[in-house]
This record gives C-alpha cells, sequence and structure tokens, in this order.
C-alpha cells in the first residue's frame, strides 16, 4: 500500500459506503429475487403489484416494518432482548470487509485496490468474525422468555457450532495449495495458469460442496432451517421480535447469504476472473469489469440459494447432526489428508483435483451407505392408526384369510 | 512518553477488558456474565491486535469467542434457561480470592520486568504478518514435538469425552 494517506483515507472511504450500500441494496434485491424466483419455481407470479414487474415490493416491506408498532413484550429480559438485533447485524456488515470484489481500479494516477482492507488473516478473520453471528441468535432467543425462542436458540447452536468444523476444516486444503490466508492472494492465484481449470472448484470439489452445504447450515436456510421452523417452533428464536427488530434478524439472514456467496466465489469460484475478460480495457476499465464479474458471479450463487431453498424439504433434526458429524466432517478430513499427501510429493494440481474427488467419493459413499443401512433403534409403540388397525379382530381375520 | 492515538487505543481496550472482567465476577445474573465476558475475550483480541499479533487475535476470538464461550452458554440455557436465576454470592472468599490474584499479578509484574529480551522491543518494527513465522515454527522447526504431542493430548480428550458421554447399551 504505498498509496498517500490522504487518498488511502478517502478510497477506504468511498469503499466502505459503497460496500455497505451494496451489501443493503443486495438485501433488497435477495428478498424481491426470492419472493419471484419462489413464484416460479411454483407456478404463479410472485409479487407483482406494487411498481412495475413488483420491483418496489422491498420497498413496500421495509417502510411496512418501520411503520409498525414496536412491541416489547413485559416478560423478556429488556436490554438483552433489545442488544440482539444489532448484534446479528454487526458480523454481517463487518466480514465485508476482506472480500475483495475486483482487481483494482486507478483513478487520477492512484492503484486503489477494490477491497476495504487485505489482511494477511482475511479467512481467519471471517471465520472468526461469522462464529459471532450466533450470539445475536442466542441472546435474543434467551431474552425473549419463550420456549418456542428458547428452542430454536437451542437448535441454531448446535447447529452453528456442528457447521463450521466442515467450515473450516473445508477451507484448509484451499489455503494448503495457496500458502496464503489473504482473500487477495487466493483470488490471484486463481486467475493465473490456465482458465478456468485453476479455480479452486475444480482442484477441490469436495471441499466446495461441504463449503456451500454448511454455509446453508450456517445461514440458517433451508434444508437447514431448523432454527426457525415455523411449522414447529411458530417462528424460531425471532418469535417475540416485531417491527424494525424482526427485520434485523431478517435482514442479517440475507447479508449473511450475500457475503458467504462472495466469500465462496473468491475462494472457489476464480474471484473477479473469467477467461482474461477482467483485463480487458485500460486501468479504469477493466477495475470496472472485473467487479462487474464478481458481481455475476455472486448474483450467481445466491439463485443457487434461493433454489435450494424452494426445492428441497427440510432435514429432520437427527438427520441434520448426522449429515454434519458423520458425512461432512470426515470427508472434509479425507481431502485435508489426500491434499496435503499428493501435494507433498507431486505438486500437481490436475493430481490433487482428481484424487480429491475420488477419495471423497470412496469415503463420502462408505459413510453415506453406513448412515443409511444402520439399523434404526425399535420404534416405541405409538399408537398410530396402524397399530390401532392391526389389533383389531376384523383387521387381522381379513390379513390372515388372505 | 506522549499520550497519542496509539496509547488512545490501548488504554481504551484495557479498560474494555478489565472492566467487563469485573462485570463478569460481580454480576448475579449468569447470562450477563456470559456475555460479559464475550466482551473481556473480544478486548484481549483487540490488544493482541494492537500488539500486531494478528493470528493470535483471529484464533483468539476463533477458539474462545466463537467456541468455548458458545459452549458456556449453550450448557448455561441448557441447565437454567430461567430468567429470574440468580447467583449466589459468597463474600466470604473476597479476602482469599484477591490475595491470591494479588500474588499472582505481582509473579507476572516480576516475570514481565526481569525478562531482559522484552525490554529492548524494537517499537512498531515489524508490521509483516505472523502466519508464515508461525506455520515455519510449528511444522519445521523447534516446536513441531510440542505441537504434535498437545494435538495427541487433545486428541485423547476427545476421545475421552466420547466414551463418557456415550449412551450405555444394555444388554438385557
Amino acid at each position: 500500500m504505498d498509496l498517500p494517506l490522504h487518498v488511502l483515507i478517502i478510497s477506504s472511504l468511498i469503499k466502505i459506503l459503497f460496500a455497505v450500500a451494496l451489501l443493503l441494496i443486495g438485501v433488497m434485491a435477495m428478498i424481491l429475487a426470492e419472493r419471484k424466483v419462489s413464484g416460479w419455481i411454483q407456478d404463479r407470479h410472485g409479487p407483482n403489484r406494487v411498481g412495475p414487474w413488483g420491483l418496489l415490493q422491498p420497498l413496500a416491506d421495509g417502510i411496512k416494518f418501520l411503520m409498525k408498532e414496536d412491541l416489547i413484550p413485559t416478560h423478556v429480559d429488556r436490554a438483552i432482548y433489545v442488544i440482539a438485533p444489532a448484534i446479528i447485524l454487526v458480523p454481517a456488515l463487518v466480514t465485508c470487509a476482506v472480500v475483495p470484489f475486483g482487481s483494482s481500479i486507478t483513478i487520477a494516477g492512484h492503484e486503489i485496490p477494490l477491497q476495504i482492507s487485505d489482511i494477511n488473516i482475511g479467512i481467519l478473520y471471517i471465520l472468526a468474525i461469522t462464529s459471532l453471528g450466533v450470539y445475536g441468535v442466542v441472546l435474543g432467543a434467551w431474552a425473549s422468555n419463550n420456549k418456542y425462542s428458547f428452542l430454536g436458540g437451542l437448535r441454531s447452536t448446535a447447529q452453528m457450532i456442528s457447521y463450521e468444523l466442515p467450515l473450516g476444516l473445508s477451507i484448509i486444503g484451499v489455503l494448503m495449495l495457496s500458502g496464503s490466508l489473504s482473500l487477495r492472494q487466493i483470488a490471484i492465484q486463481q486467475g493465473q495458469g490456465p482458465q478456468p481449470w485453476n479455480w479452486n472448484i475444480f482442484i477441490h470439489f469436495p471441499a466446495f460442496l461441504i463449503f456451500t452445504t454448511s454455509a446453508f447450515a450456517e445461514t440458517n436456510r433451508l434444508p437447514f432451517d431448523l432454527a426457525e421452523a415455523e411449522q414447529e417452533l411458530i417462528g424460531g428464536y425471532h418469535t417475540e421480535y416485531s417491527s424494525m427488530k424482526f427485520a434485523m434478524y431478517f435482514m442479517a439472514e440475507y447479508m449473511h447469504m450475500i457475503v458467504g456467496s462472495a466469500v465462496a466465489v473468491t475462494l472457489f469460484l476464480g474471484g473477479w476472473h473469467f477467461f482474461g475478460l477482467e483485463k480487458v480495457g485500460g486501468p479504469f476499465w477493466s477495475g470496472l469489469i472485473s467487479f462487474g464479474i464478481f458481481f455475476l458471479k455472486t448474483a450467481l450463487f445466491l439463485f443457487g440459494f434461493i433454489w435450494v431453498r424452494w426445492t428441497l424439504p427440510r432435514f429432520r433434526y437427527d438427520q441434520l447432526m448426522n449429515l454434519g458429524w458423520k458425512l461432512l466432517l470426515p470427508v472434509a478430513l479425507t481431502t485435508i489428508v489426500v491434499t496435503a499427501t499428493v501435494w507433498a510429493f507431486t505438486q500437481s494440481t490436475v493430481l490433487v483435483g482428481v484424487l480429491n474427488v475420488v477419495a471423497a467419493f470412496i469415503v463420502g459413499g462408505v459413510l453415506a451407505t453406513a448412515l443409511v443401512m444402520r439399523r434404526e433403534p425399535e420404534p416405541v409403540d405409538d399408537r398410530g392408526v396402524l397399530s390401532f388397525m392391526e389389533e383389531s379382530s376384523s383387521y387381522k381375520e381379513e390379513k390372515h384369510g388372505n | 512518553m506522549e499520550f497519542g492515538l496509539k496509547q488512545l487505543v490501548f488504554y481504551v481496550f484495557a479498560l474494555l477488558t478489565v472492566g467487563s472482567a469485573v462485570i463478569v465476577v460481580t454480576i448475579r445474573n449468569i447470562v450477563y456474565a456470559a456475555f460479559s465476558l464475550m466482551m473481556t475475550l473480544f478486548s484481549v483480541a483487540g490488544l493482541y491486535v494492537f500488539l500486531q499479533a494478528d493470528f493470535l487475535a483471529a484464533t483468539q476470538v476463533v477458539v474462545y469467542v466463537g467456541g468455548i464461550l458458545v459452549l458456556i452458554l449453550f450448557g448455561v440455557m441448557m441447565t437454567s434457561g430461567r430468567l429470574d436465576m440468580k447467583l449466589k454470592m459468597e463474600r466470604g472468599q473476597l479476602f482469599w480470592g484477591g490475595l491470591v490474584s494479588l500474588l499472582i499479578f505481582i509473579l507476572l509484574l516480576s516475570v514481565i520486568t526481569n525478562t531482559p529480551q522484552w525490554k529492548n522491543v524494537d517499537e512498531g518494527a515489524s508490521l509483516e504478518p505472523t502466519t508464515h513465522q508461525i506455520g515455519e515454527m510449528i511444522m519445521r522447526q523447534e516446536f513441531l514435538l510440542p505441537f504434535e504431542v498437545t494435538s495427541i493430548l487433545l486428541l485423547v480428550a476427545l476421545i475421552g469425552a466420547a466414551l463418557i458421554s456415550r449412551k450405555e447399551v444394555r444388554e438385557e
């Protein structure tokens, strides 16, 4: 960073404003996109009353949230109840500081990197800050003093702790090959060599799948949204929240998704690189183009988030835990061992990529089979319709008669 | 020593650390105490950043704030979960506890003042990242053996915990 101090300060401020504004607008766009895409998937129109093509719907939603009465129930722990929605917004807003959203842009002779801060421990920083996200949920759930909130909070805590492990472990293979914790370095390295085969998604495909799955769990998205399963918990940890406080939980979820997608794009999908398109144009335009590429990739990833939500049903709680601890974690460990061994002996990314998939397939296949084939514990007699029918004599006779 | 921005940042973090730590041991509401402990651990991470130990700071947050404290909070919520549960404060331990703390403080102070290589630390000399050095030290050089021994210790603890928490299957 050999920028003059005043340029550094001004450019940083502009970048911070830009990133936060983009995040907020992104949340609005995501709310509309979620409803539109769910409409298409369910063969209906989605919002189309407010503005052309429903474009003003997020605005209407926001105004509705602001105008609603801000209820604070009497039985809550006031201090923590008020502070919890703010706590959950912090990690989402702070993590975007280290995500590189483009190469660099040259304005008035100064080359300004399109990233708020390129710190050396970028990935660790993100892991550290995202682990704080659970506090907003837990404290909000506890302060609500409500059984449903409480259950949602407990589920969420267990889920987030469980899926942080595969999330962190899936990144280690990437770090081993890049030799850097800086997100910018990781993105730059994917831009070198043959495109797109040097993107980490091809070298670490199992790790990418594990990362994506864990990201779904960490953001409490379907199919892992047990913490806020409406049918089971009324609302989950935010049952007692209304008005703008609920909106903050709501926004935080989308912000987590956006930042998570941006990190996934940086780590696995080549960041702002796309077949050399990012180098087209002068030092000014190439910066804008690289940002555009990054933006589109992130948007595509976010579409995947929505697509999965409206396609897959919710997991059962024991299935969620089994998937995390008995499948994702061992496979993540396998990919680490395979990546380390192959890289130490051959230094070939092609071999690493191929053997990673083979090893993950074998280990994952064996574990998944073991999970499925495992003898389920005998169910307690639940006095359901069938057992009742079994006992009634007429049914028995009919059955024996055949 | 002039009182600049650096000193201000340091004292803010120091005050946050000590203040929230005092709240942890005095407050009667257990969840408030846990929340306050989070502030303490976080401010310590801030102090690490101030000392340019970037890796240590991030690890502090990952391990203590994101891991251990969440588990503590989880345990608290699982066991009590009531808003009106108050901790019982034992005033009798104030003297002995204070004495032990004072002795530990004197011990640490004497270690700090008597360690020769800490006296001539070049202020603001090394701004380079510490991750590379730490990696070299742990995986290649003199700390390889302690690192591996610690990992085995942790593995043993993990297996032990899994064994203890297993449900006993009785043959009937």
